[in-house]
């Protein structure tokens, strides 16, 4: 912009804005788009990024004697040595299905490896589910060879500078390998677990309620809920069946989710059968596909009893970031779904409070997706991005200065408000609060309490657990799990098998930020079947008044209770899942607890249970207090470029008024200048077709003047440039002296009738003429409204619209409106067109006594006779040019020629050519033409007579009109 | 009318007096705005236009009435917002209408306003009155802008009195799922016409030079209309990622930013100064172009 703003380009204006406006507003467009252009680009400049594929050996871990080969990609960005960065795939996944987070980072400025984890891709060896000893000791190893290479930056010996991420299954391994090897700098695990036996056993119910300080603290109580839906779903797409899935643009959370994606390694089984052979050199049952017999012995365990054994659960334990988060000293970046029924935001909670407790810098982010929704948006890549800037390079500015991404530990959560709209519409914003509460220097959770509403309710569980509800479909992700949201308004409460606790609705609306709390009681309905345990599912609704019901995040929280026997209600203290949820005023919230869920084992027996809220009970609902991350203000460049061109016009509209009143100074007219004088005018169409060539003539006042042609004889242009229509190409047309043109100030005291009437339709004849004058700017009282009403004659009929009026009566009402304001000049292109008789001539009357006055009229016409009654002077034009002036006498009479009407031709011009003076006796049919010579044609007609000769008519020979039809002859069109 | 006696009679004596003494004609007197205003209030398709905007709000009223109730499993959509209060159903009309009526509306107004008269034949005898040419064009912009602005805010205005009276004066509840009280809301909708009215600025700016360019009415209205719509195709197509920055639609919009508890000016500033900037490119060629022309209808 501040090219345009150089007083150069101000100077240049000073030339007739016309020929500037154009190019000076294209500099504008351009400048615009410009600006428009600075704030949108980033990202996607990967065109630099070279890879390098390489097996990398790794030691085989406790009994696996032989190395195993991990098949691996190196990405080098532009510039290096620099720091690395270890990105590691989901579950079902490879080194592939993080190729693009992978060349994104390396863009960055990043040397990353990605690696196929042991058992998936072309990588060999058996899924240990990140055992210490197996997945997180092949990525030290990995730490290890990146300490060799020349490319990355070294920290020390064998120390490269190193980050790691990864999504779920590589988010688990990121945050076990920075808690066994201190080399790592900085991670950012995404949408992962903290606890896996919580994750696949979750129990959400204790005795006493958790300590509020983290917004989505979960319970994770022992004995849990199999989770068998996902706990199935995670085994088989281990098992072999599911080969290495590519997620485009995901963040290495390819799992389950994304199984369906493109095979992208040769050596996996494309579908369905495990490789025998492979299977049987294993020596492992085919059950068990690429896991470790423990891990296979320990799915098989938990599918069949739905129970958690102490050995599987110390299995799961050791692949748990929980065991070494009092380790992790480096900065955390914790990112996790807001969608997300397989790992809730309890378990990024839980990482959060171990890692800080032990003294990390964590920061945590919810996004708007997870193992149902989907994989993080650029703005979560660019703050995956933004932390290794800060860690890892310790650059602070490298993003944009809007964004929440650089600072240290702001807790920043998306909401959507799940409405349906168009595609342009967001439906989501992120806010951003200043810390995770309940961390140390964050602010404290803050908990509303609603109250709940609802007698104890009995529910059933049904034989077998069957039929169950329906919340959530895992494994779909993506869109088709967001079904599930839809969905579960059907699925979610079976007839008898939930009971619901209503809140009041709210008066206002409240983002629910975490995971509410309840405390409910459950007791034996007596007579009616019971186990000793209850194992119940509960859920939080949002309900509208119209009964529209969703519910919250697609998830449930299990609960196991034991309930004594004699009948006497057990307590439990509930933590519902975590959900981020914009909950609209008027709407409730509801508490429902069912009895059965599909992805979970439910317990077989049937059993009748007593629900209800504990006295006083209400629903504890955590709100965390942040600002929407919006650009709150005004972007400069565009305001700037508004002004600009704001500006710019208000210049343009300078100059051109400036240019006009210069050209406006009225040339002095002489007092006595005729009112009309056209000299040398010719007008050449575009196209080259020369409608008026060199057509000069002159009108005096108090002249009625005839402009006589044929159709198509330039007339009308003459008249068109006369009004300042259209451009003379040569010459010049000045009205009482002063030079006519578009808007010239002297077609003032001209007034015109020119092809045809133009009046608009839905107004009556009176208002037009009304407005029409109004438009003058001149006062309502010179304009003689009533005269010319009076002349239009049009009666009763002037109040009607002209839309309605017959051709004739609009021409009538053109005249009029010619001759409102009595101007000094009148021009009336073929005003007797569509008029009958006595109106043609009362309209000679009228034009002859308005000459009278010392006006001046000019009548167009194609017809002689018109000319030769009304006017006293006629200029005749064909093909454009005059080819006759003067006096209508002059022409017509021709110096006294007459045409005589004869029976006898011949005896006739015997007789006229005898009279003494008359000559030129010519005969032309019936008729006899002479020159009379000052002969009257009384006596000329006397002698004929006398001469025996029958005389029918007797004139002044028409020279005119026999040249005038001759010339109309040779139109062969009109 | 053959026999109309006042022609054949009429007191033409007094047009052969000589008139009492002439005002000086003044150019800045011509076609003064409330001349024009009259001349359009008059026309029918001013009528329609303006019946048109104040009664959608009440066809929407209607046809949200007679549809039956969604299925209560699915999720939330922009009617069932509309239906929660008057604000919602304000925003919901002016979504409705903004990518469509509004724009035909102003194209109307502004692709109409000179190529009409030119096809009534009036034109020229305004030129000739003389009404100074740049006047003229000035003239009928700001009356059609007038317009424009008037039929705009109508809407607005419109549904939420009917959004009012149907649905109460509850919070508005924005796509993003932010609540706004309704006074607040109120002036948002409002504020969210003035913008609609800035982002239509090029469509008129558009229509007013297609209205110089040609004699026909429906050709500069239909143009500058198609315009518009060829530009929202465009902007759908994805692939054309940031050139789709330059579409004069791009931000239409923006305005939706309005219905946030913090407002983002960013697109709004952005969308103001595209429209703004074609605005003036196509005014200028307007200008131009009928100052040079040569009026032939």
């Amino acid at each position: 912009m501040a090219r345009l703003r150089r007083p150069t380009h101000l100077r240049a204006l000073g030339s007739p804005l016309l020929t500037l406006g154009l190019p000076l507003l294209a500099l504008v467009l351009l400048a615009s788009s410009l600006l428009v252009t600075t704030g949108t680009a980033s990202a996607a400049e990967t065109g630099t990024v070279r890879t390098t594929e390489q097996r990398i050996e790794v030691r085989g871990g406790p009994g696996v004697p032989a190395p195993i080969g991990l098949d691996t990609t190196l990405y080098l960005p532009e510039r290096t040595p620099a720091p690395a960065v270890l990105v590691a795939h989901g579950f079902g996944g490879s080194k592939a299905s993080v190729d693009a987070d992978a060349r994104e980072l390396a863009a960055r400025g990043y040397v990353v490896l990605a690696w196929s984890a042991r058992g998936f891709g072309a990588s060999g060896g058996q899924i240990a589910l990140d055992a210490p000893d197996y997945e997180v000791a092949d990525a030290r190893q990995l730490v290890d060879w990146l300490g060799t290479r020349p490319e990355v930056q070294q920290d020390g010996p064998g120390d490269p500078r190193v980050g790691v991420t990864g999504g779920s299954y590589g988010g688990a391994l990121s945050l076990l390998l920075a808690g066994y090897d201190p080399r790592v700098d900085a991670l950012a695990p995404v949408i992962t677990w903290n606890d896996l036996s919580q994750a696949l056993f979750p129990s959400a119910g204790g005795p006493t309620a958790q300590p509020v300080d983290t917004p989505a603290r979960g319970t994770f109580g022992g004995d849990g809920v199999f989770k068998r839906g996902w706990a199935g779903v995670f085994f088989s797409s281990g098992s072999g069946g599911s080969p290495g899935s590519g997620s485009p643009g995901g963040s290495g959370s390819s799992e389950p989710a994304d199984a369906s994606a493109t095979p992208s390694v040769p050596a996996a089984p494309s579908a369905g059968g495990v490789p025998a052979a492979a299977a049987a050199q294993a020596g492992t049952p085919l059950n068990c596909g690429k896991f470790t017999a423990e891990v296979c012995a320990a799915y098989t365990e938990a599918a069949t009893t739905g129970r958690l054994s102490p050995a599987t659960a110390e299995l799961l334990r050791r692949s748990s970031p929980v065991t070494v988060t009092d380790r992790i000293t480096q900065p955390t970046l914790l990112v996790q779904g807001e969608k997300d029924t397989l790992f809730g935001l309890d378990q990024a909670d839980a990482n959060a409070r171990q890692i800080a407790a032990a003294g990390g810098t964590v920061k945590v982010s919810w996004y708007a997706g997870g193992h149902d929704g989907g994989a993080p948006d650029q703005a979560v890549r660019d703050q995956i991005g933004a932390w290794f800037d800060r860690y890892l390079r310790g650059d602070t500015d490298t993003v944009d200065a809007d964004s929440v991404s650089n600072t240290d530990t702001t807790f920043t959560y998306d909401i959507e408000s799940g409405v349906r709209a168009g595609r342009n519409t967001s439906t989501g914003r992120t806010v951003v609060a200043g810390a995770y509460p309940g961390l140390a220097g964050g602010p404290a959770v803050t908990m509303t309490a609603l109250p709940l509403q609802g007698t104890p309710q009995a529910v059933v569980n049904p034989a077998g657990g069957n039929p169950s509800a329906i919340t959530s479909l895992p494994g779909l992700g993506g869109s088709l799990g967001g079904l599930a949201g839809q969905l579960s308004s059907f699925t979610a409460d079976l007839p008898g098998q939930s009971a619901s606790f209503a809140a009041a609705p709210l008066a206002e609306q409240v983002v629910l930020a975490g995971a509410p709390r309840v405390d409910l009681t459950v007791a034996r309905v007596p007579g009616q079947p019971a186990a000793d345990e209850a194992v119940l599912f509960a859920r939080t609704f949002e309900v509208s008044p119209d009964g529209l019901r969703q519910l919250l995040g697609s998830a449930v929280a299990p609960i196991r209770v034991p309930v004594p026997a004699d009948g006497s209600p057990a307590r439990v203290s509930v933590t519902l899942p975590g959900v981020v949820a914009p909950i609209e005023a008027g709407n409730r919230l509801v508490v429902s607890v069912a009895t059965t869920d599909q992805g979970f084992a439910s317990p077989a027996e049937p059993a009748v249970w007593q629900i209800g809220v504990a006295d006083g009970a209400r629903l504890d609902v955590p709100v965390v207090p942040g600002r929407s991350v919006t650009a709150n203000t005004v972007p400069f460049g565009p305001l700037i470029g508004i002004g600009v061109v704001l500006l710019l016009a208000l210049l343009a509209w300078v100059v051109a008024r400036i240019h006009r009143s210069r050209a406006d100074v009225p040339s002095p007219g002489a007092a006595d200048a005729p009112p009309l004088e056209i000299t040398g005018l010719a007008k050449t169409y575009k196209g080259g077709f020369s409608a008026v060539k060199d057509v000069s003539f002159t009108v005096l006042p108090g002249q009625v003047l005839g402009l006589l042609g044929p159709n198509g004889a330039g007339k009308t242009t003459v008249l068109r440039m006369l009004m300042g229509l259209i451009r003379p190409t040569a010459g010049t047309i000045r009205a009482f002296g002063q030079p006519v043109g578009p808007g010239a100030p002297v077609l003032a005291r001209i007034g015109a009738f020119v092809e045809g009437p133009g009046f608009l339709p839905h107004l009556s004849g009176a208002d037009n003429l009304r407005l029409y004058w109004a438009a003058t700017g001149r006062p309502a009282e010179e304009a003689h409204l009533s005269d010319a009403l009076e002349i239009a004659g049009l009666g009763a009929s002037v109040e009607r619209r002209v839309g309605t009026y017959s051709q004739g009566m609009r021409q009538r009402l053109a005249i009029a409106q010619a001759m409102l304001g009595l101007p000094e000049l009148m021009v009336l292109d073929e005003p007797t067109n569509g008029l009958d008789p006595p109106q043609i001539h009362a309209m000679r009357e009228v034009l002859r006594r308005y000459a009278a006055g010392g006006r001046t009229v000019l009548v167009s016409s194609h017809l002689l006779a018109e000319v030769e009654q009304t006017c006293d002077h006629v200029v005749v034009m064909h093909h454009g040019k005059v080819v006759a002036d003067g006096t209508v006498e002059e022409i017509i009479a021709g110096g006294g020629a007459a045409t005589f009407g004869v029976d006898e031709p011949a005896r006739a011009a015997e007789v006229l050519a005898a009279l003494s003076g008359v000559h030129d006796v010519a005969v032309d049919g019936r008729s006899v033409h002479a020159e009379l010579n000052g002969t009257p044609r009384a006596s000329a007609v006397q002698a004929l007579v006398s001469a025996g000769v029958s005389v029918e008519s007797a004139g002044p020979r028409r020279r005119l009109e026999d040249a005038f039809l001759q010339l109309v002859g040779e139109d062969t069109t009109p | 009318m053959s026999d109309a006696p006042s022609t054949r009679q009429g007191h033409v004596g007094s047009l052969a007096a000589d008139g009492s003494p002439r005002t000086a004609y003044r150019p800045g007197h011509t076609l003064p705005l409330r001349v024009e205003l009259v001349r359009q209030l008059r026309r029918r398709r001013t009528q329609v236009a303006f019946g048109l905007v104040a009664l959608l709000p009440i066809i929407l009223w209607i046809a949200f009435e007679l549809s039956s109730d969604d299925s209560p499993g699915s999720s939330l959509n922009l009617v069932d917002l509309a239906k929660g209060s008057g604000t919602n159903f304000a925003v919901f009309a002016l979504f409705a209408s903004a990518g469509f009526l509004l724009v035909v509306v102003v194209a109307l107004f502004f692709g109409d306003t000179v190529a009409s008269e030119a096809s009534w034949s009036s034109l020229r005898y305004l030129l000739a009155a003389p009404v100074p040419r740049a006047r003229l064009l000035r003239q009928k912009a700001v009356v059609a802008g007038f317009l424009s602005l008037a039929a705009l805010m109508l809407l607005p205005l419109m549904a939420l009195l009917v959004g009012t009276l149907a649905y109460g004066t509850g919070d508005l509840v924005s796509p993003t799922g932010e609540s706004l009280t309704y006074g607040a809301a109120a002036i948002r909708v409002l504020l969210g016409g003035l913008y609609v009215a800035l982002s239509l600025l090029w469509v008129a700016a558009l229509g007013l030079l297609l209205s110089v360019l040609t004699d026909a009415p429906l050709g500069a209205v239909g143009g500058a209309v198609m315009a518009s719509i060829v530009s929202q195709i465009l902007d759908q197509i994805t692939a054309l990622e940031d050139l789709r920055n330059y579409l004069p639609t791009h931000y239409a919009n923006a305005w939706s930013d309005l219905l946030a508890t913090q407002i983002d000016w960013g697109n709004m500033t952005r969308g103001v100064f595209s429209s703004v900037t074609f605005a003036a490119l196509f005014f200028a060629a307007a200008a131009l172009r009928f100052q040079r022309k040569d009026i032939t209808s």
